[in-house]
């Protein structure tokens, strides 16, 4: 489904800025594949991401999707397999545009547009029983501006849009990260809901071990831009967070001072 | 009182004129919405795409080109100088305001070039003209200037009507989509930088077309007539845009925005033609348009930071404190006291 072979990038190359931020990262993920990426503040994991969807060129490489060398594809382009959900609330939207219009620039990923009308009434059905098993009430407020709408109800959204047309690989990256504990919660089981229904290949970015492990069924730590611990099926689920932070010790060779990492080790969710 | 009398007749006798130039810069003035709000790009290219659509207009007409063809190509004219400033900022990243300035200063070259000099008649009398300021003259009576209004409105009303089905349509959605968020645009497969140049395209090519029927309205065509016209539309939306918000609060959707667009073009008008009666010389329009834009441009802002401004913080911060050393030396220590 997706294999990504000795992927390099070097930001600000030969400046005083310079910065390797990948440095041959490869993974082969299959057909259903939902792995989860940990590691710490700058290791590479959301330019892992905006790699794949072709935000930047990158330096040498390849990524295949679908048997598609992708690699000289601008991101808009690369939009027709991928489906993406930011960190930021604000990212994934169309703040002054209405949910129900939001939702049919989705259905349209990929393909596209003509002088047809940007929304059906079909699809204003369509998109009405969708939102209803969101459960946030959103299906009573599809004219409503989506600026109007809190982060969390703004992320559910987006996660729906992402996968309205179903991607070939979902893209999260840290997008509970700036909500609260309980709505993270539940986005994040929206998230495992709607991946396992339409069985969705799919590649989570979290700070959050426990949930690392609790989702998916393979696990990605990364550190200086490498992948430096790759784990599936049964291994995968006999992991634990003392596990996990041993292998960062050995693979990195340096203990992990990330805060935010252990801060979340005893988070619940 | 007598003067007072004086000033009300001079200001309903202006008052056709002052509509349909209204109307006219509404036309204007919508196509600027197109950049500034919905694509949120400010487009400087205003100022001379809208007097090439003038002298392409007037140079046309003056060759036996008939007035509808001649419009039309007013409309082409813009559309292409709305693809040079897109193109820049596509292809060459040049900043937006950056670009458009480029692309005014090189019109005026152009312009000059089409017209061959710098002012060029276009009289009602040689050739049939779509509309003239001398049919609106008050004196003329109703049948004639109400027409000529019409004629005005119908195109106003004809381009909004058009911009309402363009918008709603899959291409209208991703232009408002780019505006908006073009970081999701791209997420969602839009080419950003593709609709970006047909926004600056559709737009520029409305401020020809005003231009093509604005250079008919006054009879000649004018090297110096685009001047300051990105502030006139400018003032226009906005106007438009607090009116429309005041009036219509909730039910203020697209079609009444660039309605309102169009009034706010007509109030600026009325406005205007106020200042002179009352006055003061003509010599202040430009100031004066400024200044109204400053104005309502700055209300909001200040609206804003009356409510929450450092300086209010500190006067409430010293109330609080002096309180609490009254209160402190009648021992009452009240922690509500305001
Ligand atoms: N567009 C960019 N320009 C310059 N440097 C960048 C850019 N994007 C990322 N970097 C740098 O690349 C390195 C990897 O960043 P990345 O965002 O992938 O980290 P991350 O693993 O997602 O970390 P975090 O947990 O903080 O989100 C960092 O040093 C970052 O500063
Ligand atoms: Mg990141």
């Amino acid at each position: 489904m997706l294999t990504l072979t000795d992927v390099k990038k070097t930001f600000n190359a030969g400046t005083i800025n310079e910065k390797h931020a990948l440095n041959g990262v490869s993974l082969d993920l299959d057909d259903g594949d939902f792995v989860t990426i940990i590691g710490g503040n700058g290791a590479g994991k959301s330019t892992t991401l905006n790699a794949i969807a072709g935000v930047w060129p990158i330096d040498s490489g390849s990524i295949i999707i679908n048997g598609q060398n992708v690699v000289g594809m601008p991101e808009y382009k690369r939009a027709r397999f991928i489906g993406r959900v930011f960190q930021d609330p604000m990212t994934g939207t169309a703040a002054t545009m209405e949910i129900q219009e939001n939702l049919a620039l989705a259905k349209r990923r990929g393909q596209p547009r003509s002088l047809k009308w940007g929304i059906t009434k079909k699809e204003r059905e369509e998109f009405h029983e969708l939102l209803k098993m969101l459960d946030l009430g959103l299906e009573d407020r599809m004219s409503s501006k989506v600026g109007l709408l809190s982060g969390g109800q703004r992320q559910a959204l987006t996660l729906l849009m992402a996968t309205l047309k179903k991607p070939d690989i979902l893209l999260l990256d840290e997008h509970t990260a700036a909500l609260d504990p309980k709505t993270a919660a539940k986005v994040l089981e929206l998230s495992d809901r709607i991946i396992a229904e339409n069985r969705l290949t799919a590649m989570m970015v979290t700070h959050n071990m426990a949930a690392a492990i609790k989702h998916g069924n393979r696990l990605v730590m990364m550190n200086n831009g490498r992948i430096i611990y790759d784990v599936k099926g049964k291994d995968k689920e006999n992991l634990t967070v003392d596990i996990l932070l041993e292998k960062f010790e050995q693979a990195s060779g340096q203990k992990l001072d990330n805060d935010r990492m252990l801060f979340s080790k005893n988070a619940k969710e | 009182m007598d003067v007072l009398v004086t000033w009300l007749n001079q200001f309903a006798n202006s008052l056709p004129g002052n509509i349909s130039q209204g109307l006219i810069w509404g036309v204007l003035a919508i196509g600027v919405y197109i950049t500034y709000k919905i694509l949120d790009f400010p487009d400087l290219s205003v100022d001379g795409s809208v007097t090439t659509g003038a002298a392409v207009c007037a140079v046309m007409i003056i060759n036996g080109v008939p007035v509808p063809l001649a419009m039309f190509f007013s409309f082409i004219s813009g559309c292409l100088a709305g693809l040079c400033t897109g193109l820049m900022n596509a292809l060459l990243g040049i900043p937006g305001i950056l670009a458009g300035i480029l692309t005014q200063i090189a019109l005026y070259s152009v312009n000059l070039v089409i017209m061959g000099k710098a002012n060029l008649p276009v009289s009602v009398d040689k050739y049939p003209l779509f509309v003239s300021s001398r049919h609106t003259a008050t004196a003329l009576g109703v049948g004639t200037v109400l027409p000529e209004v019409l004629k005005l409105l119908a195109v106003v009303v004809v381009i909004i009507a058009v911009l309402y089905w363009f918008f709603g349509t899959e291409y209208g959605f991703t232009i408002r989509a780019t505006g908006c968020n073009a970081n999701m645009s791209r997420a969602q497969g839009i080419n950003t930088k593709k609709s970006t140049v047909v926004a600056l395209v559709l737009s520029n090519g409305i401020v020809g077309l005003a231009g093509g029927v604005m250079v008919q309205y006054q009879g000649s065509a004018d090297i110096n007539m685009g001047r300051g016209a990105i502030v006139i539309g400018l003032a226009a939306v906005i106007i438009g845009d607090v009116l429309g918000r005041v009036i219509l609060g909730k039910r203020f959707n697209f079609v009444a925005r660039l309605a309102f667009t169009a009034v706010g073009a007509i109030i600026y008008f009325l406005v205007l033609s106020i200042v002179t009666i009352i006055g003061i010389p003509s010599e202040y329009n430009k100031l004066f348009s400024a200044v109204i834009v400053m104005i309502f441009l700055a209300v909001p802002y200040l609206r804003n930071t009356a409510k929450t401004s450092f300086r209010r913080a500190a006067r409430n911060s010293v109330k609080m404190t002096s309180a609490g050393e009254i209160s402190a030396e009648k021992g009452e220590g009240n922690a509500d006291a305001d």
